[in-house]
């Protein structure tokens, strides 16, 4: 049952919820039609606002009164002042930006605290294709073939990690899960999540 | 003629406030006004907690007349009848609407062409110059007559949006929320550049005479402005669509300099008719106050500072094809407001129909329009009720 929903809605979606505190002012990167921001403004009365680039998905997010700023995540984050926000989410789209690093930085920098999930390309499946076929993985996080992909950053968990390492920043919460059962993926994460939830900080941790 | 849509037959209102005993209009130059007429109209009804009542700001050369119709052999309805009526996204069903033509126009408010009290003559060029925040003076005055102490939302285009900027920042806490369309916090230079050639058109009209014409009006210039002006609402796609290199009647071309192309009849159209409804004097004026909008130029070019004082929510609206007000500058505006974590939602509406856009792509902006009404009016009414 719990997979059913999770399936349907995006399993992510309500890790970030979890992790979000009541009343917290929140930037949702990439808001898509505003379901997470809308939910979290109605069950955890957040102070909330995202960015979008498709103006159908602003109409949407409008209609829900889930304010929204058009906006194209590769001109960086230079509008919004350094810790306005307690978190910062990115839900699956660190991969297709331009330059992933740059954006993390400023996520860093506007938010006390950063949300993303992140697609694993070290996921066994997305390996054994590579290696068993020879042949760019396609799956279920990652439907697309390698021409026509928007996804032009792939990366796996520990490739991540070490971006933030580089990029000073700390790992406060890992939530690995994988697409049907969460115990291999918590084990070993980067080879068995197909996506990871990470809360991180640039900030020390004792000023959190 | 009118529509099932519309909100039928209205009639234009006139507020005078100024004359003698009462308080003159100070204006940015210094100099007093007085008395002052502002004509209005109003649609729908205002009710019991009086939350719900919405200005509207005209554009360059727009009037008080938004929406319906003044009789029923109208023709053409108010200039935004497809945004304001029953259902429509300024719901008259649900809001008390009120549109005022501003000062320093000819559609009925105090402008160059009024007669001067004191000379019994027409102002003219004895005009004061006047600004944006000189019109949004008036309207606060006419918001008080209509004892109205906060409007749900103050909206407008162009020129309108400059007064509903500026009314976010001279009278934060007269406005629920501040709807900008197609707007900047200050004209661009290539923008007063268009302005001067159009008034060096006008002044070079020997009918012009320092602004002392009588029957004999400066057409001529007025027109060449306006045909100037519109050029700058368009867009090279919207022109490529509309008339391409098409030519008038004839096969081919005249090989002399009277109309050819279509869109040179057009452009002569535009003009024409914009001489039947629009004076002169009126438009040097205008189009100053908005060369000289600069809406944070008292706090040394720093937007983010003159925005700080600003309360309302926002609703920004630019169009992709737009050049004249362009989206970059509806950026500014919400970069200015994020810096001070002022609420705002912001669209750039792709269009290809350039300026002109605020008056044709009303199907997105109901959308957003009505959506955004909807939730502050929800926020105001809940606010009342705790209250």
């Amino acid at each position: 049952m719990l997979t059913n929903i999770a399936e349907r809605y995006r399993s992510d979606l309500y890790k970030i919820i979890d992790l979000i505190p009541e009343k917290a002012r929140v930037l949702d990167l990439g808001c898509g039609d505003g379901t997470l921001l809308h939910m979290l403004i109605e069950q955890k009365k957040i102070k909330g606002t995202g960015i979008e680039f498709s103006q159908d998905k602003i109409l949407e997010c409008v209609k829900k009164g889930v304010p929204v700023v058009h906006g194209d995540l590769n001109d960086g984050l230079d509008e919004f002042q350094d810790n306005t926000f307690d978190f910062v989410i990115l839900s699956r789209t660190l991969q297709s930006v331009n330059r992933p690093d740059l954006l993390l930085a400023a996520m860093g920098r506007v938010g006390r605290k950063v949300i993303i999930s992140f697609i694993n390309m070290g996921f066994f499946k997305s390996r054994c294709q590579l290696m068993f076929y020879g042949k760019m993985p396609i799956t279920k996080t990652l439907p697309h073939t390698w021409y026509n992909t928007p996804n032009t950053h792939l990366a796996t968990i520990k490739d991540f990690q070490s971006l933030c390492s580089e990029l000073n920043m700390y790992i406060i919460n890992k939530i690995p899960f994988g697409n049907k059962n969460n115990f291999p993926a918590r084990v070993w994460p980067n080879m068995f999540s197909s996506t990871c939830v990470f809360a991180i900080t640039a900030q020390a941790p004792e000023k959190l | 003629m009118t529509k099932d849509d519309s909100i039928g037959t209205v009639t234009p209102k006139k507020f005078v406030f100024g004359g003698k005993g009462e308080v003159a209009l100070l204006l940015d130059c210094g100099k007093e006004l007085r008395p002052v007429t502002i004509e209005y109209e109003t649609y729908g009804t205002l009710n019991k907690n009086k939350n719900n009542a919405v200005l509207i700001i005209h554009a360059l050369t727009g009037n008080a007349h938004v929406a319906g119709y003044h009789s029923k052999d109208d023709k053409k309805p108010g200039w935004w009848d497809e945004m304001i009526g029953p259902g429509k996204a300024f719901d008259t069903d649900k809001y008390f609407i009120v549109c005022s033509n501003s000062i320093g126009g000819c559609s009925g408010s105090t402008g160059p062409r009024s007669i001067n009290a004191e000379t019994k003559n027409p102002y003219n060029l004895t005009f004061p110059v006047i600004t944006i925040a000189d019109m949004v003076r008036a309207q606060h005055r006419l918001m008080q007559h209509l004892s109205i102490s906060k409007w749900l939302a103050i909206a407008g285009g162009s020129m309108g949006g400059m007064q509903v900027l500026q009314w976010s920042i001279d009278y934060p806490d007269c406005a629920e929320s501040i709807i900008a369309i197609a707007t900047t916090t200050s004209l661009s230079p290539q923008g007063i550049a268009f302005d001067w050639v159009g008034r060096e058109a006008i002044m070079s009209d020997p009918n012009w005479d320092n602004g002392n014409y009588e029957d004999n009006t400066p057409e001529k210039g007025l027109a060449t402005a306006r045909m100037l002006a519109h050029i700058t609402y368009l867009s090279d796609k919207s022109m490529n669509m509309k008339f391409g290199r098409r030519l008038g009647k004839q096969d081919n071309y005249n090989y002399d300099f009277t109309k050819n192309f279509q869109v040179e009849s057009y452009l002569e159209h535009q003009g024409q008719r914009f001489v039947e409804r629009f004076d002169a004097n009126c438009y040097l004026y205008i189009t100053r106050a908005m060369d000289y909008f600069d809406l944070a130029a008292k706090d040394n070019g720093n937007l983010d500072s003159t925005l700080s004082v600003a309360k309302a929510s926002f609703l920004v609206i630019s169009f992709s094809s737009d050049w004249l007000f362009s989206p970059e500058d509806s950026k500014k505006i919400v970069r200015g407001l994020r810096q001070n974590n002022t609420d705002v939602v912001y669209c750039n509406i792709q269009s290809s129909y350039g300026h002109d856009a605020f008056l044709l792509e009303t199907e997105t902006l109901t959308s957003l329009i009505s959506d955004f009404l909807k939730c502050r009016y929800k926020e105001s009414s809940n606010v009342n009720e705790h209250s």
